[in-house]
Protein backbone atom coordinates (compact mmCIF):
# COMPACT_ATOMS: atom_id res chain seq x y z
CA UNK A 1 0.00 0.00 0.00
CA UNK A 2 3.06 2.25 -0.17
CA UNK A 3 2.44 5.34 -2.24
CA UNK A 4 5.09 7.85 -3.17
CA UNK A 5 3.00 10.54 -4.78
CA UNK A 6 3.29 9.09 -8.27
CA UNK A 7 1.75 11.03 -11.11
CA UNK A 8 -0.21 9.92 -14.16
CA UNK A 9 2.81 10.85 -16.22
CA UNK A 10 5.12 8.57 -14.20
CA UNK A 11 2.64 5.72 -13.91
CA UNK A 12 1.77 5.58 -17.59
CA UNK A 13 5.50 5.09 -18.24
CA UNK A 14 5.65 2.34 -15.63
CA UNK A 15 2.61 0.65 -17.19
CA UNK A 16 4.15 0.86 -20.66
CA UNK A 17 7.39 -0.67 -19.45
CA UNK A 18 5.59 -3.46 -17.62
CA UNK A 19 6.80 -2.28 -14.21
CA UNK A 20 3.23 -1.98 -12.93
CA UNK A 21 -0.22 -3.22 -13.82
CA UNK A 22 -3.48 -1.36 -13.70
CA UNK A 23 -4.75 -4.01 -11.32
CA UNK A 24 -1.92 -3.36 -8.86
CA UNK A 25 -2.40 0.42 -9.05
CA UNK A 26 -6.16 0.13 -8.68
CA UNK A 27 -5.92 -2.31 -5.79
CA UNK A 28 -3.52 0.04 -4.03
CA UNK A 29 -5.95 2.96 -4.42
CA UNK A 30 -8.80 0.83 -3.06
CA UNK A 31 -6.64 -0.19 -0.09
CA UNK A 32 -5.85 3.45 0.63
CA UNK A 33 -9.54 4.32 0.43
CA UNK A 34 -10.32 1.54 2.91
CA UNK A 35 -7.62 2.79 5.26
CA UNK A 36 -8.14 6.56 5.00
CA UNK A 37 -11.77 7.15 4.10
CA UNK A 38 -13.20 6.45 7.54
CA UNK A 39 -11.23 9.48 8.82
CA UNK A 40 -11.35 11.79 5.80
CA UNK A 41 -14.75 10.93 4.24
CA UNK A 42 -13.52 11.72 0.74
CA UNK A 43 -15.62 9.08 -1.06
CA UNK A 44 -19.38 8.61 -1.16
CA UNK A 45 -19.27 5.53 -3.41
CA UNK A 46 -16.32 3.17 -3.87
CA UNK A 47 -16.25 1.11 -7.07
CA UNK A 48 -14.48 -1.89 -5.46
CA UNK A 49 -14.84 -5.02 -7.61
CA UNK A 50 -16.13 -2.98 -10.54
CA UNK A 51 -12.89 -1.00 -10.57
CA UNK A 52 -10.78 -4.14 -10.28
CA UNK A 53 -12.63 -5.70 -13.23
CA UNK A 54 -12.03 -2.54 -15.29
CA UNK A 55 -8.36 -2.65 -14.35
CA UNK A 56 -8.15 -6.32 -15.40
CA UNK A 57 -9.67 -5.39 -18.73
CA UNK A 58 -7.17 -2.54 -19.15
CA UNK A 59 -4.29 -4.93 -18.46
CA UNK A 60 -5.65 -7.44 -20.98
CA UNK A 61 -5.98 -4.73 -23.62
CA UNK A 62 -2.43 -3.61 -22.96
CA UNK A 63 -1.15 -7.17 -23.27
CA UNK A 64 -3.00 -7.44 -26.58
CA UNK A 65 -1.40 -4.23 -27.85
CA UNK A 66 -4.60 -2.20 -27.68
CA UNK A 67 -3.56 0.31 -24.97
CA UNK A 68 -3.60 3.58 -26.85
CA UNK A 69 -5.27 6.11 -24.52
CA UNK A 70 -3.33 8.64 -22.44
CA UNK A 71 -4.97 7.39 -19.24
CA UNK A 72 -4.94 3.67 -20.00
CA UNK A 73 -5.17 1.77 -16.73
CA UNK A 74 -4.86 4.88 -14.51
CA UNK A 75 -7.13 4.88 -11.40
CA UNK A 76 -9.10 8.11 -11.16
CA UNK A 77 -12.11 9.36 -9.19
CA UNK A 78 -15.13 11.41 -10.19
CA UNK A 79 -16.83 14.08 -8.11
CA UNK A 80 -20.19 12.58 -7.18
CA UNK A 81 -21.99 15.04 -9.43
CA UNK A 82 -20.87 13.58 -12.79
CA UNK A 83 -23.06 10.88 -14.36
CA UNK A 84 -21.68 7.39 -14.55
CA UNK A 85 -24.08 4.87 -16.13
CA UNK A 86 -25.54 2.45 -13.61
CA UNK A 87 -24.25 4.28 -10.53
CA UNK A 88 -26.04 6.71 -8.18
CA UNK A 89 -25.16 10.36 -8.77
CA UNK A 90 -25.95 11.91 -5.38
CA UNK A 91 -24.55 15.43 -5.91
CA UNK A 92 -23.74 15.17 -2.22
CA UNK A 93 -27.42 15.15 -1.26
CA UNK A 94 -29.63 12.59 0.42
CA UNK A 95 -32.29 13.80 -2.01
CA UNK A 96 -30.46 11.94 -4.79
CA UNK A 97 -29.05 8.95 -2.95
CA UNK A 98 -31.04 6.59 -5.19
CA UNK A 99 -30.77 8.58 -8.42
CA UNK A 100 -28.95 6.17 -10.72
CA UNK A 101 -27.58 7.60 -13.96
CA UNK A 102 -28.74 5.87 -17.13
CA UNK A 103 -25.87 7.16 -19.27
CA UNK A 104 -22.30 8.31 -18.87
CA UNK A 105 -21.74 12.06 -18.97
CA UNK A 106 -19.72 13.06 -22.03
CA UNK A 107 -16.69 13.62 -19.81
CA UNK A 108 -17.08 10.17 -18.22
CA UNK A 109 -17.29 8.58 -21.66
CA UNK A 110 -14.15 10.43 -22.75
CA UNK A 111 -12.26 9.27 -19.67
CA UNK A 112 -13.31 5.67 -20.28
CA UNK A 113 -12.31 5.94 -23.95
CA UNK A 114 -8.87 7.12 -22.81
CA UNK A 115 -8.62 3.99 -20.65
CA UNK A 116 -9.13 5.50 -17.18
CA UNK A 117 -10.35 3.24 -14.37
CA UNK A 118 -12.90 4.88 -12.05
CA UNK A 119 -12.25 3.81 -8.44
CA UNK A 120 -15.08 5.81 -6.89
CA UNK A 121 -17.13 8.94 -6.52
CA UNK A 122 -15.97 11.73 -4.25
CA UNK A 123 -17.71 13.72 -1.55
CA UNK A 124 -18.67 17.36 -2.09
CA UNK A 125 -20.54 20.29 -0.65
CA UNK A 126 -24.20 19.46 -1.29
CA UNK A 127 -25.14 20.30 -4.88
CA UNK A 128 -21.73 22.00 -5.20
CA UNK A 129 -23.23 24.99 -3.41
CA UNK A 130 -20.48 25.80 -0.92
CA UNK A 131 -16.76 26.24 -0.43
CA UNK A 132 -15.91 23.87 2.42
CA UNK A 133 -17.42 20.39 1.72
CA UNK A 134 -18.75 20.41 5.28
CA UNK A 135 -22.42 20.60 4.28
CA UNK A 136 -22.67 17.26 2.51
CA UNK A 137 -25.61 14.91 2.88
CA UNK A 138 -22.99 12.23 3.53
CA UNK A 139 -21.02 14.00 6.24
CA UNK A 140 -18.19 16.50 6.21
CA UNK A 141 -15.03 15.85 4.23
CA UNK A 142 -11.80 16.50 6.18
CA UNK A 143 -8.46 17.96 5.14
CA UNK A 144 -5.73 15.27 5.05
CA UNK A 145 -3.03 17.74 6.07
CA UNK A 146 -4.90 18.67 9.26
CA UNK A 147 -8.17 16.87 9.83
CA UNK A 148 -9.48 19.66 12.05
CA UNK A 149 -9.57 21.82 8.90
CA UNK A 150 -11.89 21.87 5.91
CA UNK A 151 -10.86 20.23 2.66
CA UNK A 152 -12.22 23.16 0.66
CA UNK A 153 -15.08 22.84 -1.73
CA UNK A 154 -17.09 22.09 -3.36
CA UNK A 155 -14.86 19.39 -4.91
CA UNK A 156 -13.32 18.60 -1.51
CA UNK A 157 -13.32 14.82 -1.79
CA UNK A 158 -11.54 15.01 -5.14
CA UNK A 159 -8.70 17.09 -3.70
CA UNK A 160 -8.37 14.78 -0.69
CA UNK A 161 -8.32 11.71 -2.93
CA UNK A 162 -5.53 13.12 -5.08
CA UNK A 163 -3.50 14.40 -2.14
CA UNK A 164 -3.59 11.02 -0.38
CA UNK A 165 -3.29 8.64 -3.35
CA UNK A 166 -6.82 7.30 -2.98
CA UNK A 167 -6.96 8.09 -6.69
CA UNK A 168 -4.20 9.34 -8.97
CA UNK A 169 -6.34 12.15 -10.34
CA UNK A 170 -9.91 13.36 -10.11
CA UNK A 171 -12.51 15.33 -12.01
CA UNK A 172 -14.39 18.13 -10.25
CA UNK A 173 -16.57 21.10 -11.09
CA UNK A 174 -16.00 24.81 -10.50
CA UNK A 175 -18.78 27.42 -10.39
CA UNK A 176 -17.03 30.04 -8.25
CA UNK A 177 -13.78 28.26 -7.39
CA UNK A 178 -14.84 24.72 -6.51
CA UNK A 179 -11.87 23.03 -8.21
CA UNK A 180 -9.21 25.62 -7.30
CA UNK A 181 -10.29 26.21 -3.68
CA UNK A 182 -9.96 22.57 -2.54
CA UNK A 183 -6.80 22.23 -4.61
CA UNK A 184 -5.30 25.13 -2.64
CA UNK A 185 -6.57 23.80 0.70
CA UNK A 186 -5.07 20.34 0.11
CA UNK A 187 -1.89 21.23 -1.78
CA UNK A 188 -2.70 19.84 -5.23
CA UNK A 189 -3.20 21.31 -8.71
CA UNK A 190 -6.70 22.39 -9.79
CA UNK A 191 -7.65 23.66 -13.24
CA UNK A 192 -10.77 25.55 -14.28
CA UNK A 193 -10.66 25.61 -18.09
CA UNK A 194 -12.19 28.31 -20.27
CA UNK A 195 -15.96 28.34 -19.84
CA UNK A 196 -17.70 26.09 -22.38
CA UNK A 197 -14.55 24.24 -23.38
CA UNK A 198 -15.51 20.99 -21.66
CA UNK A 199 -19.06 19.66 -22.01
CA UNK A 200 -21.12 19.77 -18.82
CA UNK A 201 -23.96 17.51 -19.98
CA UNK A 202 -24.57 14.75 -17.47
CA UNK A 203 -23.23 16.96 -14.68
CA UNK A 204 -25.75 18.15 -12.06
CA UNK A 205 -25.75 21.93 -12.60
CA UNK A 206 -25.55 24.75 -10.08
CA UNK A 207 -25.43 27.67 -12.53
CA UNK A 208 -25.19 26.64 -16.17
CA UNK A 209 -23.56 29.94 -17.12
CA UNK A 210 -20.85 29.69 -14.45
CA UNK A 211 -20.27 25.92 -14.16
CA UNK A 212 -17.03 24.39 -15.44
CA UNK A 213 -15.71 20.82 -15.37
CA UNK A 214 -12.01 20.54 -14.52
CA UNK A 215 -9.25 18.24 -13.27
CA UNK A 216 -7.57 17.96 -9.88
CA UNK A 217 -4.13 16.37 -10.07
CA UNK A 218 -0.71 16.29 -8.44
CA UNK A 219 1.06 18.14 -11.27
CA UNK A 220 0.42 20.53 -14.13
CA UNK A 221 1.37 17.85 -16.67
CA UNK A 222 -1.30 15.57 -15.24
CA UNK A 223 -3.83 18.40 -15.35
CA UNK A 224 -2.99 18.90 -19.02
CA UNK A 225 -3.43 15.18 -19.76
CA UNK A 226 -6.84 15.17 -18.12
CA UNK A 227 -7.82 18.48 -19.68
CA UNK A 228 -6.95 17.28 -23.17
CA UNK A 229 -8.95 14.11 -22.57
CA UNK A 230 -11.97 15.93 -21.12
CA UNK A 231 -11.90 18.38 -24.03
CA UNK A 232 -12.15 15.46 -26.45
CA UNK A 233 -8.72 15.79 -27.99
CA UNK A 234 -7.65 12.25 -26.97
CA UNK A 235 -3.91 12.75 -26.50
CA UNK A 236 -1.68 9.81 -27.36
CA UNK A 237 -0.17 7.61 -24.67
CA UNK A 238 3.18 9.38 -25.05
CA UNK A 239 1.99 12.98 -25.56
CA UNK A 240 3.77 15.60 -23.42
CA UNK A 241 3.26 19.23 -22.46
CA UNK A 242 6.06 21.64 -23.32
CA UNK A 243 6.71 24.46 -20.83
CA UNK A 244 6.66 28.06 -22.02
CA UNK A 245 10.09 29.39 -20.96
CA UNK A 246 9.68 31.55 -17.86
CA UNK A 247 12.37 33.99 -19.07
CA UNK A 248 10.56 36.59 -21.13
CA UNK A 249 7.08 35.45 -20.06
CA UNK A 250 4.85 38.40 -19.15
CA UNK A 251 2.61 38.41 -16.11
CA UNK A 252 0.23 40.87 -14.51
CA UNK A 253 0.45 40.72 -10.72
CA UNK A 254 -3.01 41.65 -9.49
CA UNK A 255 -2.83 44.19 -6.68
CA UNK A 256 -5.44 46.39 -5.00
CA UNK A 257 -8.54 44.25 -4.36
CA UNK A 258 -6.52 41.05 -4.94
CA UNK A 259 -3.83 41.98 -2.41
CA UNK A 260 -6.12 43.34 0.31
CA UNK A 261 -7.06 41.34 3.36
CA UNK A 262 -4.58 38.48 2.93
CA UNK A 263 -3.33 36.16 5.63
CA UNK A 264 0.32 37.27 6.09
CA UNK A 265 1.68 33.78 5.35
CA UNK A 266 -0.31 33.62 2.11
CA UNK A 267 0.95 37.08 1.11
CA UNK A 268 4.56 36.13 1.86
CA UNK A 269 4.46 32.82 -0.04
CA UNK A 270 2.90 34.42 -3.12
CA UNK A 271 5.38 37.31 -3.00
CA UNK A 272 8.23 34.80 -2.71
CA UNK A 273 6.95 32.89 -5.75
CA UNK A 274 6.68 36.08 -7.77
CA UNK A 275 10.20 37.10 -6.77
CA UNK A 276 11.53 33.74 -7.98
CA UNK A 277 9.72 34.22 -11.27
CA UNK A 278 11.27 37.66 -11.66
CA UNK A 279 14.73 36.32 -10.88
CA UNK A 280 14.21 33.67 -13.56
CA UNK A 281 13.57 36.39 -16.14
CA UNK A 282 9.80 36.74 -16.06
CA UNK A 283 8.41 40.24 -16.65
CA UNK A 284 5.96 40.83 -13.81
CA UNK A 285 4.04 44.10 -13.71
CA UNK A 286 1.76 45.07 -10.84
CA UNK A 287 -1.70 46.00 -12.10
CA UNK A 288 -5.10 46.98 -10.73
CA UNK A 289 -8.16 45.40 -12.27
CA UNK A 290 -10.99 47.87 -12.95
CA UNK A 291 -14.32 47.00 -11.28
CA UNK A 292 -12.68 44.35 -9.07
CA UNK A 293 -14.68 45.38 -6.01
CA UNK A 294 -17.91 44.86 -7.95
CA UNK A 295 -17.25 41.24 -8.89
CA UNK A 296 -18.70 39.58 -5.77
CA UNK A 297 -22.15 41.22 -6.06
CA UNK A 298 -22.33 40.27 -9.73
CA UNK A 299 -21.38 36.66 -8.97
CA UNK A 300 -23.76 36.41 -6.01
CA UNK A 301 -26.82 37.58 -7.91
CA UNK A 302 -26.10 35.23 -10.81
CA UNK A 303 -25.40 32.10 -8.80
CA UNK A 304 -28.20 32.60 -6.28
CA UNK A 305 -30.87 33.12 -8.91
CA UNK A 306 -29.60 30.34 -11.17
CA UNK A 307 -29.41 27.84 -8.30
CA UNK A 308 -32.83 28.85 -6.97
CA UNK A 309 -34.36 28.34 -10.41
CA UNK A 310 -32.81 24.89 -10.76
CA UNK A 311 -33.95 23.82 -7.28
CA UNK A 312 -37.31 25.61 -7.08
CA UNK A 313 -39.46 22.54 -7.54
CA UNK A 314 -37.47 20.25 -5.22
CA UNK A 315 -37.10 22.99 -2.64
CA UNK A 316 -40.86 23.45 -2.54
CA UNK A 317 -41.57 19.73 -2.18
CA UNK A 318 -38.69 18.54 0.05
CA UNK A 319 -37.18 21.51 1.89
CA UNK A 320 -36.18 19.44 4.89
CA UNK A 321 -34.18 16.99 2.82
CA UNK A 322 -31.43 19.52 2.09
CA UNK A 323 -28.65 20.20 4.56
CA UNK A 324 -29.76 23.27 6.55
CA UNK A 325 -27.13 25.71 5.29
CA UNK A 326 -27.60 24.78 1.64
CA UNK A 327 -31.37 24.95 1.97
CA UNK A 328 -31.28 28.43 3.44
CA UNK A 329 -28.92 29.70 0.73
CA UNK A 330 -31.22 28.31 -1.95
CA UNK A 331 -34.15 30.02 -0.24
CA UNK A 332 -32.21 33.29 -0.35
CA UNK A 333 -31.94 32.94 -4.14
CA UNK A 334 -35.69 33.10 -4.46
CA UNK A 335 -35.57 36.75 -3.35
CA UNK A 336 -33.24 38.04 -6.07
CA UNK A 337 -35.15 40.54 -8.19
CA UNK A 338 -35.27 40.12 -11.94
CA UNK A 339 -33.94 43.64 -12.48
CA UNK A 340 -30.86 42.84 -10.38
CA UNK A 341 -30.26 39.61 -12.25
CA UNK A 342 -30.22 41.62 -15.48
CA UNK A 343 -27.84 44.14 -13.91
CA UNK A 344 -25.55 41.26 -12.94
CA UNK A 345 -25.65 39.84 -16.47
CA UNK A 346 -24.62 43.23 -17.84
CA UNK A 347 -21.95 43.64 -15.17
CA UNK A 348 -20.55 40.26 -16.05
CA UNK A 349 -19.77 41.43 -19.58
CA UNK A 350 -17.98 44.57 -18.34
CA UNK A 351 -15.92 42.61 -15.81
CA UNK A 352 -15.07 39.91 -18.33
CA UNK A 353 -13.89 42.54 -20.78
CA UNK A 354 -11.77 44.20 -18.07
CA UNK A 355 -10.03 40.90 -17.30
CA UNK A 356 -9.52 40.23 -21.01
CA UNK A 357 -7.98 43.71 -21.36
CA UNK A 358 -5.64 43.07 -18.41
CA UNK A 359 -4.42 39.94 -20.20
CA UNK A 360 -3.58 41.72 -23.46
CA UNK A 361 0.13 41.28 -24.16
CA UNK A 362 0.50 39.00 -21.15
CA UNK A 363 0.73 35.26 -20.64
CA UNK A 364 -1.19 35.23 -17.35
CA UNK A 365 -2.43 37.15 -14.34
CA UNK A 366 -1.16 36.19 -10.88
CA UNK A 367 -2.85 36.28 -7.48
CA UNK A 368 -3.33 33.95 -4.51
CA UNK A 369 -5.96 31.26 -4.99
CA UNK A 370 -7.39 32.01 -1.54
CA UNK A 371 -6.64 34.85 0.89
CA UNK A 372 -6.31 32.33 3.74
CA UNK A 373 -5.21 28.72 4.25
CA UNK A 374 -7.87 26.04 4.91
CA UNK A 375 -10.15 27.31 7.71
CA UNK A 376 -11.03 25.16 10.75
CA UNK A 377 -14.07 22.90 10.44
CA UNK A 378 -17.15 24.67 11.77
CA UNK A 379 -15.74 28.18 11.44
CA UNK A 380 -18.16 30.81 10.13
CA UNK A 381 -15.61 33.63 9.97
CA UNK A 382 -11.88 33.72 9.34
CA UNK A 383 -9.09 36.22 10.03
CA UNK A 384 -7.86 37.75 6.80
CA UNK A 385 -4.88 39.73 8.02
CA UNK A 386 -4.33 42.72 10.31
CA UNK A 387 -7.04 41.46 12.64
CA UNK A 388 -9.81 41.82 10.04
CA UNK A 389 -12.49 39.13 10.00
CA UNK A 390 -14.56 37.97 7.02
CA UNK A 391 -17.22 35.28 6.52
CA UNK A 392 -15.56 32.03 5.47
CA UNK A 393 -17.54 31.68 2.26
CA UNK A 394 -16.87 35.27 1.18
CA UNK A 395 -13.15 34.94 1.85
CA UNK A 396 -12.73 31.59 0.13
CA UNK A 397 -14.51 32.71 -3.05
CA UNK A 398 -13.07 36.21 -3.24
CA UNK A 399 -10.10 35.54 -5.54
CA UNK A 400 -11.43 32.66 -7.63
CA UNK A 401 -14.90 33.88 -8.63
CA UNK A 402 -13.56 36.70 -10.88
CA UNK A 403 -12.54 34.13 -13.48
CA UNK A 404 -15.90 32.35 -13.38
CA UNK A 405 -17.58 35.68 -13.98
CA UNK A 406 -15.05 36.49 -16.72
CA UNK A 407 -14.92 32.93 -18.19
CA UNK A 408 -11.08 32.89 -18.33
CA UNK A 409 -9.11 29.68 -17.60
CA UNK A 410 -7.41 29.65 -14.19
CA UNK A 411 -5.21 27.19 -12.34
CA UNK A 412 -4.14 26.80 -8.72
CA UNK A 413 -0.62 25.51 -8.03
CA UNK A 414 0.88 24.70 -4.63
CA UNK A 415 3.39 27.43 -3.72
CA UNK A 416 4.42 26.45 -0.20
CA UNK A 417 3.10 25.92 3.29
CA UNK A 418 2.39 28.08 6.30
CA UNK A 419 4.44 27.48 9.49
CA UNK A 420 1.58 25.16 10.56
CA UNK A 421 2.10 23.08 7.42
CA UNK A 422 -1.07 24.26 5.67
CA UNK A 423 -0.80 24.43 1.88
CA UNK A 424 -1.11 27.72 0.00
CA UNK A 425 -2.13 28.06 -3.65
CA UNK A 426 -0.83 30.39 -6.34
CA UNK A 427 -3.41 31.20 -9.01
CA UNK A 428 -2.61 31.93 -12.65
CA UNK A 429 -5.38 33.08 -14.99
CA UNK A 430 -5.01 33.00 -18.77
CA UNK A 431 -6.67 34.11 -21.96
CA UNK A 432 -10.11 32.78 -22.89
CA UNK A 433 -9.83 29.91 -25.35
CA UNK A 434 -6.13 29.40 -24.61
CA UNK A 435 -6.17 26.99 -21.68
CA UNK A 436 -3.28 24.98 -23.12
CA UNK A 437 -1.12 28.11 -23.26
CA UNK A 438 -1.97 28.77 -19.60
CA UNK A 439 -0.92 25.21 -18.78
CA UNK A 440 2.41 25.73 -20.58
CA UNK A 441 3.22 28.77 -18.45
CA UNK A 442 1.90 27.00 -15.36
CA UNK A 443 4.24 24.09 -16.05
CA UNK A 444 7.21 26.45 -16.22
CA UNK A 445 6.08 28.10 -12.98
CA UNK A 446 5.67 24.74 -11.28
CA UNK A 447 9.16 23.66 -12.32
CA UNK A 448 10.59 26.92 -10.99
CA UNK A 449 8.80 26.61 -7.64
CA UNK A 450 9.89 22.99 -7.21
CA UNK A 451 13.60 23.72 -7.83
CA UNK B 1 -28.43 49.66 6.61
CA UNK B 2 -29.67 53.22 7.28
CA UNK B 3 -27.97 54.46 4.13
CA UNK B 4 -29.72 51.91 1.98
CA UNK B 5 -31.71 53.38 -0.90
CA UNK B 6 -35.43 53.40 -0.21
CA UNK B 7 -36.23 50.84 -2.88
CA UNK B 8 -33.83 48.29 -1.41
CA UNK B 9 -34.95 49.03 2.13
CA UNK B 10 -38.56 48.42 1.09
CA UNK B 11 -37.59 45.22 -0.70
CA UNK B 12 -35.71 44.01 2.39
CA UNK B 13 -38.62 44.77 4.73
CA UNK B 14 -40.97 42.83 2.47
CA UNK B 15 -38.54 39.93 2.12
CA UNK B 16 -37.99 39.69 5.89
CA UNK B 17 -41.70 39.78 6.47
CA UNK B 18 -42.15 36.99 3.94
CA UNK B 19 -39.41 34.93 5.64
CA UNK B 20 -41.25 35.31 8.95
CA UNK B 21 -44.54 34.35 7.34
CA UNK B 22 -42.89 31.22 5.90
CA UNK B 23 -41.40 30.29 9.26
CA UNK B 24 -37.82 30.93 8.12
CA UNK B 25 -36.46 33.55 10.55
CA UNK B 26 -32.94 32.17 10.01
CA UNK B 27 -33.18 33.54 6.47
CA UNK B 28 -33.31 37.15 7.66
CA UNK B 29 -29.56 37.68 8.26
CA UNK B 30 -28.86 36.29 4.78
CA UNK B 31 -31.44 38.63 3.27
CA UNK B 32 -29.76 41.54 5.03
CA UNK B 33 -26.46 40.44 3.46
CA UNK B 34 -28.14 40.13 0.07
CA UNK B 35 -29.50 43.67 0.46
CA UNK B 36 -25.98 44.98 1.06
CA UNK B 37 -24.79 43.10 -2.03
CA UNK B 38 -27.70 44.42 -4.09
CA UNK B 39 -26.88 47.95 -3.06
CA UNK B 40 -23.29 47.35 -4.19
CA UNK B 41 -24.51 45.81 -7.45
CA UNK B 42 -26.66 48.83 -8.25
CA UNK B 43 -23.87 51.26 -7.31
CA UNK B 44 -21.18 49.27 -9.16
CA UNK B 45 -18.58 51.22 -11.09
CA UNK B 46 -19.38 49.19 -14.20
CA UNK B 47 -22.80 50.83 -14.40
CA UNK B 48 -21.01 53.99 -15.53
CA UNK B 49 -19.31 52.04 -18.31
CA UNK B 50 -22.64 50.72 -19.49
CA UNK B 51 -24.25 54.16 -19.28
CA UNK B 52 -21.44 55.66 -21.36
CA UNK B 53 -21.71 52.87 -23.89
CA UNK B 54 -25.45 53.37 -24.16
CA UNK B 55 -25.19 57.14 -24.53
CA UNK B 56 -22.59 56.79 -27.28
CA UNK B 57 -24.98 54.77 -29.44
CA UNK B 58 -27.58 56.29 -31.77
CA UNK B 59 -30.71 57.29 -29.90
CA UNK B 60 -32.76 54.80 -31.86
CA UNK B 61 -30.76 52.00 -30.27
CA UNK B 62 -31.74 52.92 -26.73
CA UNK B 63 -35.18 54.48 -27.09
CA UNK B 64 -38.37 52.65 -27.85
CA UNK B 65 -39.55 53.11 -31.40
Amino acid sequence: MTWNGETIDALRGALRRGEATSESLTTRCLERIAALNPRLNAFITVAGDRAVRAAHAADRERAAGRAVGALHGIPISLKDIVDEAGVANTAGSQLRRDTVATHDATVTARLRAAGAVVVGRTNLHEFAFGTTSEDSGFGACRNPVDDTRVAGGSSGGSAVAVRTGMSIASVGTDTGGSVRIPAACCGVVGLKPTWGEIPADGVVPLSRQLDHVGPLTRTVTDAWLLHETLAGRAPSSTARLTPRPIAGARFGLLRGFFAERLDPHVARLVDDAVERMRRAGAIVEAIDLPHAHDIAPVYLHLVLADAAALHADTLARHPGAYTPNVRIRLEMGRYVLGEDYVRALRGREVIGAAIDAALEGRDALICPTMPVPAPPLGATTVEVGSGAVEPVRTAMLRLTQPFNVGRQPAISLPCGETPDGLPVGLQLAGICGHTSALLQVALATEQLLQD
Amino acid sequence: MNEMPDAIARWLAAAESDADRRGLPELKPLLQGLAVSTRALRAGSWNDVLDQAASSRPAAAVEPS
